[in-house]
Formats: C-alpha cells, sequence, structure tokens
C-alpha cells in the first residue's frame, strides 16, 4: 500500500512499489492526461511533477512516491497558474497535436513557480527533457515567457485559436493509448527479429498450456480475408502475419492475445517458432541484380517514375557551365510523439476500430480487406492522433487488431512500444542520387539530368508514389528546359518506405539546391540572384509541359529574402573577419510542391446540416493530425455561411457519420476539403436562403433577419471538389497537379571547424500559401516542418537495431530549432478555397537544402552524406584542405 | 535500484524484444547513509544515491564546478531529478558523463556489503563496457573526494549532436593543476595522459572522429582554465 497524494488528493494504492508512477496515474486512477511516448526517459511526455520537481513517470516507481506530492496535467490544469499558462498555450498555437503538451505545461510550471520571469535559454534548459515533433519548439518558448500573441476571433485570414484546442491543453484529450473497454484483451505483435528469414511456427496448444495468461495465438491461417494490406489496390502486398518468411526486422509474424502482465512476461524464446536467417539486401543498388522480394517484381523494381522534355544531352553539351554530384540520404523515422495504439471490438457481425490514424477511410478499407467483410460492416473511429507526419497513412494496428478482436469475438486492445513502433512502421526513404546540370554564361538553367534509387524496404506502402512525385519536382521551382528525371523505389529487406511530409521531394531537393549553388558560383552570380533569374513566374511551363496560370509566387517568395540575405550575410562576413573556431555563413533553397495526388483523382466530400434546434452541424471527414484542418476548414465553412466559427458543432473523422474526406496527405486538406467544406457550406446557405436574400445571424442558434431560423426538418448542405489533373504519359508530360506551393527559405549558421557542429543561428521562411486561411497555423506548420527539415539535414538516421528508441534515434530538442521568421505570399490560387494552398509538406522541404549551402557558405565544404553529423561534418571540412 | 534511470529503460527495451528480466528489485533510495553532501576531516562526502539535481544546485568548491556543470548536463530536469550519481557509476556506460569529473577530483567509491566494507580508486572501480568490480553483494554507499584536490578550478566539457537530452559523442573533465579526463573516447572514461585513446566506431561517431574531438576538447578546457 502506497499513500500519497495526488493533485492534493490523498490516494492509498494497493500496488507493487516497483510500479511505475505513470501506470499507477494512468490505469489506476484514470489520469490519462499523462502520456507515454517512449517508456524510457526519451521524450518527457510523461511529465509528472513529483514533491514539485520534474520526474518522468514511466522512469519512477510508485514506491519512491510515499508520501510524496504528485501533481499531475490534471491537477495544474485547475489552478488558476496553469489556466493562465493554457491560454498563452491556445493563443501561440503552441500546441499541434497535442501529445507533448501536458508535459510541457507541467515543466513549464515547474520553472514558473521558481522563475516567473524567465529568459529565452532558462525555458530551453528547464523544458529540454520534452521533445515535441510537431511546432518546432518556438512557439512553445513564447508561450512560456508570455510574449504578446496574437489571437483573434473571425474567420478566413483570423488568427483563430485551434478549435480543437481546449482538451489538448488539460489533458483531457483522448489518443489512441487512453480508451478501451475495460475488459479488453491485449494484442502483442511478434515480430522477425532478423532482416531476412524463414520461420516455422510449431505447437502452439503446448504453448497455451504452459502461459496461462495467453489466450490465444494469432498467426497467417486466423486471418479471415485477404492476407495483406496496402496503399495501392494492385499491390496489397504486406501481410498481416507473415506466412513462413519475414522481409525486415520488425516484420509481424504473428500476434499473441492475453493479459497485459502475461504479454509482458512473455520470452520470445518460449514462442514455438524457429527462424532460420537468410541472407538480407540492404542496398537498393545491389538489389537491382539480385533475387527479387516479390514475385511481381522481378528487378526489385516496385515502380519508376519519369520525366522527360528537351534533349538533356546536347543541352549539357552545350551548356557553358556543368555540375553534378551525388548524395545519399537515411532513413528517417517519423518519430510522431504517440505511438500506434487502439482497440478493435466485434459487434455481431460488424467491426469498430478506434485507433490512431491519419485515414480513416483507407482504414475501413484495409481492415474490410484482412476480415473479408463489407465496408458497410466496418467503422473505424479516429482518436485524437498524436503525430503522424505520413507514418500514420499506412494501416498497421489496425488490421492485426480487428483479426484479433473478430477471432475471438472479444475486444482487444494494443500499444506498441517506441522500439516496436520505430522497428516496424515507415520510414523515409533513404534517396542514392546523382544529378547534373548546366547553364548559360547568363546564369540561365539549360538542363537536368537527375537519377535517384530510392530504397523502398520490404513492402510497397507509399513507394510508387514517391517514385511519381520525385521526378516531376527534381528541378525544383525553376526554369529548366531540358530535363531528363528518373527516380526507382527499389525494394531490400529493410523496412518499408513509405510517406514521409514531401514524400521524396525534400531528398531530391537537397541534389538540385547544392547543383544550383555551384552554377551560381561558376557564373559569378550571387545564389539568391541566380535562382531569382531561374525562378518559376505564372506563364512559365513545367517539365512535364504544364503551363503554370495562376499562383506562382516562387519568384516573389524569392525576391522577398533580399533583405535578410543582404544583412545576414554582411553579419557573417564580419565575424568571419575576426577569424577563430567558428566560421559563419548563409545559404538559401527554394522549394515547390504539387498539392494533392499526383496525376490521379483525389476527391473529398464535406457536409454540414442545420438541425431543427436550428444548430448545425459540420460533418468533417477530415482527421487533423495537429496541423490544424479541423480549425482552417471550420474558417472556410464559417464564412462561407457567413456565419462565426462558433456557430458551429464538430463531428469529426468517424466513418460511420462523415463523408470520405480523402485522407490527410499530400498538403491537401486545405485546397481539396477547404474547397469541399466551402461549397457544402455555400449549398447549405442557399438552401436556407432559397434565393432570398435575407441575412444569416448567429445568437446561439441561427438567426434569419435578426429572428430565430427553426426548420421543420434538417437541412443539408453537400460539397464535393477534386482537383483536376491530366493523368502523366510514358515521358512524365501532363497535368499532375493542379497547384502547387512555392517557397524559399534561408538559414544563417556557424560551423565549429575543429568539431564539425553546426550552431543555426536564424531561419527566415517565405511561402505562398495562396492565402493564409489562418496565418497562426501556417506559420505553425512552417515552424514544425523546419524543425523536422533540421533533424533530416544534421541528426536523424534510423539503423534498424541500432537506433530503435529516441535514445539513440535524436530528433531536435529545444534549443536546436533557431529563431525562425516567417514571411507569407499569398499568390491567390482560384480553385482553392479562398485562393488557399497547402502548406504541410512544403515547410520542410527547402530547409535540409538551405542548411547545406550556408554550410558550404562557411566552410567550401559540400556535404553528400546525409545526415550531417559531426563526424560526418568534419571528414567535408577534411576534404576541403582549408581547415 | 536508485534513481531507476537506466534500469526502466533497460526493462522496457527487454519487454518489448520479448526478452524481460525476472530479477527483483531493491530500492536503496530511502536509506539515509546514502545520500547528502558532506565534508568531513579532509575529504569531502558524496552518498551514492545523491541525485544530479542535488549535486547541480549545491553550494560547492570549485573543484566540483566540472561535476555539477555535468549534472547539468545529464538528460533533462527529469532525469536530473532522480538519476543518481551513485547509478551513473553502478551502471557503467562509456558514455557516463559523471566518470571524467570524479577521475579529475580522484575521487574513491565506497563500498560495503555484509562482509564489510572496502575503498576503491574509481579508476579501479569501473573495468569495462557495463562492468565493474562491485561483487554480487555489495553496495556502492558513498563517494570521496579529497578536500585539497576539491579546491583546483575546473571545467567540463561535453559533445552531442544536440542541444538537450544527448548522449556525449565526447566529454572532457579538467581542472586548473593539468589534470585532464576523457569519456566516451574509449570502453572505460581515463585520464588523459598523452597516450592514444582507443575510441570506439559507433552511430554518434567514428573513432578518427573521437580522437580528433577529445584532442580538441582537452585544448579548450585548458584554454578556458588557463583564461
Ligand atoms: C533520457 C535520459 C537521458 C540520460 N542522459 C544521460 C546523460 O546525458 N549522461 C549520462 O551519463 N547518463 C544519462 N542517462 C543515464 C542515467 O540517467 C544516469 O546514468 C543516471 O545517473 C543513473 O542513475 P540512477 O540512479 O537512475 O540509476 P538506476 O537506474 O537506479 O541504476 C543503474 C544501475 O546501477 C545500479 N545501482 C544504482 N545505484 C547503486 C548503488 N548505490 N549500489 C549498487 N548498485 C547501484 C542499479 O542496480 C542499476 O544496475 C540518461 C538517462 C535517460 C533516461
Ligand atoms: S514516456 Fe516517459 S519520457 Fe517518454
Ligand atoms: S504538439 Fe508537440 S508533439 Fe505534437
Amino acid at each position: 500500500m502506497t499513500a500519497l497524494l495526488v493533485n492534493g488528493v490523498p490516494r492509498e494504492l494497493a500496488l507493487d512499489g516497483g510500479t511505475r508512477l505513470a501506470d499507477a496515474l494512468r490505469d489506476s486512477l484514470g489520469l490519462t492526461g499523462t502520456k507515454l511516448g517512449c517508456d524510457a526517459g526519451d521524450c518527457g511526455a510523461c511529465t509528472v511533477l513529483v514533491d514539485g520537481a520534474q520526474a518522468c513517470a514511466c522512469l519512477t516507481p510508485l514506491g519512491q512516491c510515499a508520501g510524496a506530492e504528485v501533481e499531475t496535467i490534471e491537477g495544474i490544469a485547475a489552478t488558476p497558474e496553469g489556466q493562465a499558462l493554457m491560454a498563452r498555450f491556445h493563443a501561440h498555437g503552441a500546441a499541434q497535436c497535442g501529445i507533448c503538451t501536458p508535459g510541457m505545461i507541467v515543466a513549464a510550471t515547474e520553472l514558473l513557480r521558481r522563475n516567473p520571469t524567465p529568459s529565452e535559454a532558462e525555458v530551453e534548459e528547464a523544458l529540454g527533457g520534452v521533445l515535441c515533433r510537431c511546432t518546432g519548439y518556438r512557439r512553445i518558448i513564447d508561450a512560456v515567457r508570455g510574449v504578446e500573441a496574437q489571437a483573434e476571433t473571425g474567420t478566413v485570414g483570423a488568427r483563430l485559436p485551434r478549435v480543437d484546442g481546449a482538451p489538448k491543453l488539460d489533458g483531457t484529450e483522448r489518443y489512441g493509448a487512453d480508451l478501451a473497454p475495460a475488459d479488453a484483451l491485449w494484442l502483442r505483435a511478434i515480430r522477425s527479429p532478423h532482416a531476412h528469414a524463414r520461420f516455422t511456427i510449431g505447437d502452439v496448444a503446448s504453448f497455451l498450456a504452459a502461459h496461462p495468461g495467453i489466450t490465444r495465438v494469432l498467426t497467417a491461417a486466423d486471418v479471415p480475408g485477404r492476407n495483406g494490406y496496402g496503399i495501392y489496390p494492385h499491390i496489397k502486398d504486406q501481410p498481416v502475419f507473415a506466412e513462413h518468411t519475414a522481409l525486415y526486422r520488425g516484420d509481424a509474424v504473428a500476434a499473441v492475445i492475453g493479459t497485459r502482465a502475461a504479454l509482458e512476461a512473455l520470452r520470445l524464446e518460449a514462442l514455438p517458432i524457429t527462424w532460420e536467417k537468410l541472407e538480407a539486401l540492404d542496398d537498393p543498388r545491389a538489389a537491382l541484380n539480385a533475387p527479387a522480394l516479390h514475385a511481381q517484381f522481378p528487378d526489385n523494381v516496385l515502380a519508376e517514375g519519369f520525366v522527360r522534355s528537351g534533349d538533356v544531352e546536347t543541352a549539357l553539351r552545350e551548356a557553358a557551365h556543368v555540375v553534378q554530384g551525388d548524395w545519399q540520404t537515411s532513413f528517417v523515422e517519423h518519430a510522431y510523439i504517440e505511438p500506434e495504439a487502439g482497440y478493435a471490438r466485434r459487434i455481431g457481425d460488424r467491426i469498430e476500430v478506434w485507433s490512431s490514424t491519419q485515414a480513416p477511410a483507407m482504414d475501413r478499407e484495409e481492415v474490410a480487406g484482412v476480415l473479408g467483410l463489407p465496408m458497410e460492416a466496418v467503422r473505424i473511429i479516429p482518436s485524437a492522433c498524436g503525430g503522424g507526419f505520413g507514418g500514420k497513412l499506412d494501416a498497421g494496428i489496425q488490421p492485426m487488431l480487428a483479426v484479433a478482436a473478430w477471432v475471438l469475438d472479444h475486444p482487444v486492445r494494443a500499444i506498441w512500444p517506441r522500439s516496436e513502433s520505430m522497428a516496424a512502421s515507415t520510414k523515409r526513404h533513404p534517396a542514392r542520387i546523382t544529378a547534373r546540370a548546366g547553364c548559360d554564361a547568363e546564369g540561365r538553367l539549360l538542363a537536368l539530368d537527375f537519377e535517384g534509387i530510392y530504397d523502398t524496404g520490404a513492402y510497397a506502402s507509399w513507394g510508387p508514389t514517391v517514385a511519381g512525385r520525385v521526378p516531376v519536382h527534381a528541378t525544383g521551382p525553376y526554369r529548366v528546359p531540358n530535363v531528363r528525371a528518373r527516380a526507382r523505389a527499389v525494394h531490400t529487406h529493410q523496412p518499408p518506405s513509405g510517406a514521409f511530409r514531401g514524400f521524396g521531394v525534400p531528398q531530391a531537393a537537397i541534389a538540385q539546391e547544392a547543383l544550383w549553388d555551384r552554377l551560381a558560383d561558376a557564373c559569378g552570380l550571387d545564389r539568391l540572384e541566380f535562382r531569382i533569374r531561374n525562378a518559376l513566374v505564372a506563364g512559365d511551363v513545367t517539365a512535364t509541359g504544364q503551363k503554370l496560370d495562376h499562383s506562382a509566387g516562387q519568384r516573389l517568395c524569392l525576391e522577398a529574402l533580399r533583405p535578410a540575405w543582404a544583412e545576414l550575410r554582411a553579419k557573417a562576413a564580419a565575424r568571419n573577419a575576426r577569424g577563430g573556431v567558428l566560421r559563419h555563413g548563409v545559404g538559401v533553397a527554394g522549394m515547390w510542391y504539387g498539392i494533392g495526388n499526383t496525376g490521379m483523382s483525389n476527391p473529398s466530400d464535406m457536409r454540414l446540416v442545420l438541425g431543427t434546434d436550428g444548430r448545425i452541424t459540420f460533418f468533417n471527414g477530415a482527421v487533423d493530425i495537429g496541423q490544424g484542418s479541423s480549425t482552417v476548414l471550420a474558417q472556410i465553412a464559417a464564412e462561407a455561411l457567413g456565419l462565426p466559427v462558433a456557430a458551429l458543432r464538430h463531428v469529426n473523422g468517424d466513418t460511420a457519420t462523415t463523408p470520405d474526406a480523402g485522407k490527410t496527405s499530400a498538403s491537401r486538406q486545405t485546397f481539396v476539403s477547404g474547397r469541399a467544406a466551402m461549397e457544402a457550406a455555400l449549398d447549405l446557405r442557399q438552401k436556407i436562403l432559397r434565393g432570398s436574400n435575407g441575412v444569416l445571424g448567429w445568437d446561439g442558434a441561427l438567426t434569419l433577419d435578426g429572428a430565430p431560423f427553426r426548420p421543420s426538418a434538417p437541412i443539408e448542405g453537400l460539397g464535393r471538389f477534386d482537383p483536376p489533373t491530366v493523368p502523366l504519359d510514358a515521358n512524365g508530360q501532363g497535368i499532375p497537379y493542379a497547384t502547387y506551393g512555392f517557397a524559399a527559405q534561408l538559414c544563417a549558421l556557424a560551423v565549429d571547424v575543429k568539431l564539425g557542429t553546426i550552431q543555426l543561428q536564424r531561419i527566415v521562411a517565405a511561402h505562398d500559401v495562396g492565402r493564409a486561411i489562418n496565418p497562426t497555423l501556417v506559420e505553425g506548420q512552417i515552424h514544425g516542418g523546419i524543425a523536422q527539415g533540421i533533424g533530416l539535414a544534421l541528426m536523424e538516421e534510423y539503423l534498424p537495431g541500432r537506433t530503435e528508441n529516441l535514445h539513440d534515434y535524436l530528433i531536435p530538442s529545444f534549443g536546436d530549432v533557431p529563431p525562425i521568421e516567417t514571411i507569407l505570399i499569398e499568390e491567390r490560387e482560384p480553385l482553392g478555397p479562398y485562393g488557399a494552398k497547402g502548406v504541410g509538406e512544403p515547410a520542410l522541404v527547402a530547409t535540409a537544402p538551405a542548411i547545406f549551402s550556408a554550410i558550404r557558405d562557411a566552410t567550401g565544404a559540400t556535404i553528400h552524406r546525409i545526415p550531417a553529423l559531426p563526424h560526418r561534418v568534419l571528414e567535408a571540412l577534411k576534404e576541403t584542405g582549408r581547415w | 535500484m536508485a534513481g531507476g534511470t537506466d534500469v526502466f529503460p533497460a526493462r522496457a527495451h527487454r519487454i518489448a524484444w520479448g526478452n524481460p528480466s525476472e530479477a527483483d528489485w531493491l530500492d536503496i533510495t530511502a536509506i539515509p547513509e546514502l545520500r547528502g553532501i558532506t565534508l568531513s576531516g579532509n575529504s569531502w562526502r558524496i552518498g551514492a544515491a545523491t541525485s544530479w539535481a542535488a549535486l547541480r544546485d549545491a553550494d560547492l568548491p570549485a573543484g566540483f564546478d566540472a561535476l555539477r556543470e555535468a549534472a547539468r548536463q545529464v538528460g533533462g530536469r527529469q532525469v536530473q531529478a532522480r538519476g543518481t550519481i551513485g547509478g551513473n557509476l553502478c551502471n557503467a556506460s562509456p558514455a557516463a558523463d559523471g566518470v571524467p569529473p570524479l577521475l579529475v577530483l580522484d575521487a574513491e567509491v565506497e563500498l560495503a556489503s555484509t562482509r564489510g566494507r572496502r575503498r576503491l580508486k574509481l579508476g579501479e572501480f569501473i573495468l569495462g563496457n557495463r562492468r565493474t568490480a562491485r561483487a554480487a553483494d555489495e553496495l556502492l554507499v558513498a563517494l570521496h573526494v579529497p578536500a585539497a584536490r576539491a579546491e583546483a578550478r575546473s571545467v567540463f566539457l561535453k559533445l552531442g549532436a544536440r542541444s538537450h537530452l544527448v548522449i556525449s559523442i565526447a566529454m572532457v573533465a579538467a581542472d586548473a593543476e593539468g589534470r585532464v579526463a576523457v569519456g566516451a573516447c574509449s570502453e572505460v572514461a581515463r585520464l588523459w595522459d598523452g597516450t592514444p585513446l582507443a575510441p570506439m566506431d559507433d552511430v554518434r561517431g567514428s573513432a578518427a572522429y573521437r580522437h580528433a574531438a577529445a584532442a580538441e576538447l582537452v585544448a579548450r578546457a585548458q584554454a578556458r582554465l588557463a583564461a
């Protein structure tokens, strides 16, 4: 029995003293505001105060809390100091997905109690133990310090705090691990410890007899429907449970169902599985000439994307300057702070799955497929999503939970431990890129020859999407008349590479922008001016033959950087003149990004219903994974209705009640679902007004010309938008996207030439977003994208079996993201809702190339092996012969 | 188990990969003798279960600056509040930040069991990666630092690939009397005597890099002390 004070209330817990405080709080006291992201002290999501000091509840044994006072987010949220802090987080947009927010608020509370006016550095040090994958930290620092925020009310264009913000702040939001039927059994996937192995499963009956807490072992034979899922209808290659052969370390071969305690005590060697290790391919180039992983793709080439225009060879021969290079990037892990979690339950001949996801409608198809059920029999209820970034687009936990609940006819839940999440889930494709480019003597780009081999890992996932998107974007947002660009997604025995903010484009941008820097130097031109000279503008034709008619703001973005460029370069030069081990430099990069699917239909449907009570419900199937779509779509719908956002009640994501808004990917929700929401709202408005020019109003319920308006039957407004595209032909000619986001970023940094470390000093980001429906949320995306770009550039490298946790796999922490200045360019897109495009992925693309550009500016060193860990930077510095 | 900041992550990892440990835990944090920092006679005594936070916030002579700086950079405040100096030494990671400052301080460890007590030089206590001279029935009860050593100014420099919550690629402690220790650049951190280190090649850095970085950090530490 442990007696302690929890949020001021005396509690006695009859639990073992070695129980983690996190489990005592969450499971015994129902205080699920304390989140678990890693179970290892690395993420700080579980931060609570023990006797006033920050502690990770995942590392604190209950026994050490005897007689102590424990404060959790639930307690702090009830105090005036907590509420003031939460209000500041809300106004600053400092909570995106919200999974880190309770930990941040608890940590900040400790700081503010001892230091009410902390400096930036003091905030970073005090909150340094909590990681955030979404925000880039700057807004959190501002919120903690009490910097004034510009929160507004209003519709399109207003800095409206997020409509779903409150529960993310006080710990009441329910993520995948926060809800399950009380009697649910637990599921634990059994995964291959080998990259490639044959296996046999032996005598399950005697295993079960020897393990009383374990109810069932599920294998491929138990999957009632098709034992395969995947993004593409013709490649359902990822099995729920592998049959005979595991194709990567982390491949699921079986699942064990039982009590939580029995599963935690389970020793893998007790399972009747025998492994035969096989030779594993880890190099996509070698895989091109190796035995096939999947018979469907004999040369291991899952997909190839190709774009050709003009005559590259002739143009390069005639060019005044030609440069070339090759680059290699690493697997990047999404590292959402919330690992995969959820539950499934069978209700007669229907199945219901609650889980953290970016794509409920796709999960529904996959679950129906693996169970062999009609779609109507499947309901997906998305939990709040504690970060996705592309990694929760693939089904993963849902199919196995559904199979288990179906077969056992009993609710089954699971939470993937961090290392399982990292081993099993998809990654950013490691790319090997070789590219050549040429320009004329005046610095006009003439030709680009680009070859990318993308390691797509063991299963298809989004590999074809990446292979298709990369060549289209290979030129970046510049006029290049002669182009040959090819990208191949190649299978290996590595984790499946899938969707990750930018679908392969960030890797390609590193190559393209490095080539431009060298060409600019060769011509003796300023690097920014070189880009301005070549930037795409409205009226230009892209390498796919698409004429850009509107909203092509690349030149404006670059030009907007001129003042900061001049100022920061002068500063760097002055600092360099003083000498020392720190060399200062400034880099620049541009990027463009096609919004929505590549040359493919990707519609969204939205629905608004005015009830007989005069209230309006917004049935919105777009999942808000922290980026803010719920808020942005509400602002758009409210604007179209001519009502305040507060007039809308929200139903989100549930496939039983909301129409299909498509997935939250490809930066499409503002543009595609936003336009659909606008259409739905206009439809509703028209139906209410029925041709009259009455005035709608809101006084807690709808009014028409000042009088309450209560329809006798619900009125429904429907909207649909599918961006117009033309599929690409064999030479990659067509209209791949209806619109593009554009951006340019610059980065000022210092390189420690003796240690190879990089100190980022400032980033200025100019983004053409068409129209900023909500500037605070747009800036939030830009900050978060930049933070992930910094990680990609400088520290993130997933190595199966070696960096499988957040201790060894580093993502940017407080202090790694420098001050960011955002400049919003609003070149209206006529197809978009009120002119808006998208920004989710564009935010990330330009950052890494801008960093490498700055490293080269500072030292002359070129980075070819990414991430630029200190030892790689030092090697690159040595190669210059200067340091 | 002391602060649990090493044992809990290790436990989570073992469970995740189906290799749970069945060993029982003995929580030693309530033993008063294991706590506190005191000066008695010509020696400082630091209880083994003293937390990093207690060290960080303690008012100690300049010889402890390196140790306190290490404390300020171990994990985040969560880990500092609970993790202990004794746990850091007994866990014996090559990257344990507590070791170089204590080597420079010429610290001794005091071990106790029902068989009695003994003292060892820190350098004799840590034998290798996760290996110490502690017998299975022994507790580390305290560290002892000669008071004279604690007077010389000291510095600690830590090199990692990000700002916060980072395991050292290399770290250096040095004092104004010329004692220098280097960590994470050999299986066991050691006093720097100019002889070559034997750094490891791992995900955080290559061996060649660690060589160069260690030499540079030593030079910077010495320059800072000279300034
Ligand atoms: C997020 C995170 C960041 C970290 N960052 C750093 C870092 O930057 N630098 C660093 O050096 N370390 C770091 N660590 C590791 C760890 O926090 C430290 O090593 C800490 O000092 C361990 O102390 P503890 O009391 O928590 O040890 P415990 O986990 O309680 O114990 C560790 C081991 O020592 C044994 N042990 C503990 N005390 C005694 C004793 N008195 N007698 C005998 N045996 C004992 C235990 O049995 C166990 O085997 C980090 C850990 C985490 C989770
Ligand atoms: S869950 Fe405790 S630190 Fe990540
Ligand atoms: S808001 Fe911080 S992790 Fe999502």
